[in-house]
């Protein structure tokens, strides 16, 4: 452990911030987010639609198209940039898609329909491994077992059709493995599928984690899929992080209203409760400049202080952190306002 | 038995679609069996979730019930009238007891009609008002029902976040004052902050309107939320029905143990102590669908019975039924033993 610590982190991300230049404005995305990625670990970012958790992943792979672009920060791959100083388009190429790799949302729309998967997988080893046709059979034939796919010989020549979601999505996966990289980043990799095939793929991931050493990050709307993965956990909401931890501290003591809410507003399998809470309004607008914390108008214990600056992540620095000036405070707040709504509703039933 | 009749009750309900090509050269028809033999019934006021994952045929059987798919056999029965079989004017005249919320607020409105004209078309099209203004009173009424303000009624569909259509969309089923809803998957297109928006809102519009609704949906956690009883289709068929707590406290069915096992848990420590049950493969072809258990191809208690024998439902319990020939040999699995 002490050993890892001397050298740079795999991955480091330097106050990132990503801009959508549209007719309508000037959306930021991102606003300012730092991550550091330590080899064989899996990292858990969490947030709703529009949090930027999506845009994140795509700048560090250098996917962010016009009109969106990289306004500013740093992404360093080992201690090095991949966006400024001298030869870092050139290191930028060798990296990304080589040693990061992605694994997409919707395994339906990111196969092209009119190769065969192992065509399909046979050009990336081509591209970044230098193999033939032959070479690349072979490979892509190993690869579909590696993912746990039954009859790799025959899967390899079948077109993406021919395959199911779960099947399609393995497949994904064994395409990102190909350059044989060392982060995976998977943008909500089963948030299209079953819930059966989501264990699946899910277990499938940490087992090729495992046996590979290979450094996770996982992007997700679910809080229940992180918190049976991942070992550290940001929450994320309106370019920011708001929150960051442990799984264990996050679910098991909230310190952002936000995440209170957002823990709140599930319901649980194994509990039963008369009624959900639901985090009032939508979203900020991230066209409008921002004043104060971005969640004050829907927080349950904002003051008119938390509309001044916007509040920075705070706490013992690498551990528990947390973006809010009144932070732990929100969950008893929260759970005895829940608790008097069930016992009026079940004050109303009798 | 019963004390009061059932609002909506499907009996040994089958739906066949045609995937043969007729051709040219007039292939032979291949038929899809999506629902088969499926019978469940909703008492007035009642909750029904009805849960499987996709390809198990619980949309096309909310549907069916809604005739809006051709039924193969069995029938539909809505407040002890036949309605198998209803047409033209009377089956018009039906649906306006029974509406649908969609699943995907995003697809089900159409952008070029106003928020009035979304609300108010079903009250013009079953002659209700003769034009479209006239209902603006009564739509500012509905959209304040459902939470919205009523300065949205001039607006149009991209206006409006995702829990906003998703509330249009619900007041468009609410204009005809239905007794009965199919609500097919009305929160997985949504954020998890507005999902449980939504669902507190058709918990309140429920005791409200003394609704009755067929929840459908894969999200075992939101069903068992909302619903009063629950039932599990897998390949068309159902395989457990039960109350709200009998089904998570008991579940019975091999296939209903690996769902809630794979349903993940937002609690860490709960997580790392869970007894799963695993299950590989998927749903079989419905196409050619194995001669006994549907489930028989992917189920770890597999005996030969199974193979040879399809099970019906049997009730193993009070109000608790599987179907499963050896449900009394399967290992227990129960939620309350996670350590929670």
């Amino acid at each position: 452990m002490t050993e890892v610590r001397k050298e740079p982190y795999l991955l480091e991300v330097k106050d990132l911030q990503v801009s959508f230049y549209t007719r309508r404005g000037i959306i930021r995305a991102v606003r300012g987010v730092h991550l550091k990625m330590e080899r064989g670990e899996t990292l858990g970012i969490v947030g709703e639609s529009g949090s930027g958790k999506s845009v994140t992943a795509r700048a560090i792979l250098g996917l962010v198209d016009l009109p969106g672009a990289i306004t500013g920060g740093d992404i360093l791959w080992n201690g090095e940039s991949l966006l400024h100083g001298k030869g870092a388009k050139a290191r930028a190429r060798k990296v990304r898609g080589k040693e990061m790799a992605m694994v997409f949302q919707n395994p339906m729309t990111s196969f092209n329909p009119l190769y065969t998967i192992g065509s399909q997988i046979r050009e990336v080893l081509k591209y970044h491994l230098g193999m033939n046709k032959k070479q690349g059979t072979e490979r892509a034939t190993e690869l579909l077992s590696l993912v746990g796919m039954s009859n790799p010989k025959s899967r390899v020549d079948q077109y993406p059709h021919e395959f199911s979601g779960g099947m399609r999505q393995r497949a994904m996966i064994a395409m990102a493995l190909a350059s044989e990289p060392k982060l995976l980043i998977a943008d909500e990799p089963t948030t299209a599928l079953d819930v059966t095939i989501q264990a699946q793929i899910l277990e499938l991931l940490d087992d090729l984690q495992s046996r590979l050493g290979l450094t996770t990050i996982l992007i997700t709307h679910d809080l229940a899929v992180v918190a049976g993965v991942c070992h550290r956990v940001r929450v994320m909401y309106a370019g920011r992080f708001l929150e960051k931890g442990s799984a264990e501290e996050i679910f098991g003591k909230p310190g952002h209203p936000y995440t209170v809410g957002l823990l709140k507003s599930t319901p649980r399998l194994d509990e039963l409760v008369p009624r959900l809470y639901s985090i009032a309004g939508s979203p900020p607008d991230l066209r409008l400049p921002v004043t104060g914390c971005t969640f004050l108008p829907r927080c349950e214990i904002g003051e008119d202080s938390c509309g001044v600056t916007e509040p920075l992540l705070t706490g013992k620095k690498g551990a528990r952190e947390v973006a809010c000036y009144r932070s732990f405070e929100a969950e008893s707040v929260i759970e005895a306002e829940l608790e008097a709504e069930w016992e009026a509703l079940a004050r109303a039933d009798d | 038995m019963q004390t009061t009749e059932p609002l909506v009750k499907a009996d040994n309900l089958s739906v066949k679609f045609n995937v043969g090509s007729t051709g040219f050269w007039g292939q032979e028809a291949k038929w899809l069996s999506a629902v088969d033999n499926v019978s469940l019934h909703l008492d007035p006021g009642e909750v029904l979730g009805l849960v499987g994952e996709s390809g198990s045929g619980k949309t096309t059987t909310g549907r069916a019930i809604l005739r809006r798919v051709p039924i193969a056999s069995g029938t539909v029965t809505f407040k002890g009238q036949d309605i198998t079989h209803v047409k033209g004017e009377k089956l018009r005249n039906l649906r306006r007891n029974m509406q649908a919320v969609f699943q995907d607020p995003y697809d089900s409105l159409n952008p070029n009609q106003s928020v009035l004209e979304i609300i108010a078309e079903p009250l013009l099209v079953h002659g209700l008002i003769k034009n479209i203004k006239e209902a603006r009173p009564e739509v500012k009424e509905f959209l304040d029902l459902v939470g919205m303000p009523t300065d949205a009624v001039d607006r149009y569909p991209h206006a409006f976040s995702g829990g906003q259509r998703q509330r249009i969309g619900i007041a468009r089923a609410l204009a005809l004052k239905p007794e009965f809803i199919v609500a097919d998957e009305p929160v997985s297109a949504l954020d998890v902050s507005i999902q449980a928006q939504i669902v507190n809102l058709m918990q309140d519009l429920r005791s409200e309107l003394n609704l009755t609704y067929l929840f459908i949906a894969h999200d075992l956690s939101v069903v068992r939320h909302i619903s009063d009883r629950i039932a599990i289709m897998y390949a068309g068929q159902l395989v457990e029905t039960s109350d709200r707590t009998s089904v998570y406290d008991r579940p019975s069915h091999p296939y209903t143990q690996a769902l809630l096992s794979a349903v993940p848990i937002p609690d860490p420590v709960v997580e790392s102590q869970r007894k799963r049950l695993k299950v590989v493969g998927e749903v079989p072809n419905l196409i050619d669908p194995p001669e006994g258990c549907r489930f028989s191809s992917r189920c770890p208690y597999v005996r030969d019975r199974c193979l040879a024998e399809a099970p019906e439902l049997r009730e193993i319990a009070p109000k608790h039924e599987v179907a499963c020939h050896f449900v009394e040999d399967i290992p227990a699995l129960s939620l309350a033993a996670m350590g929670s």
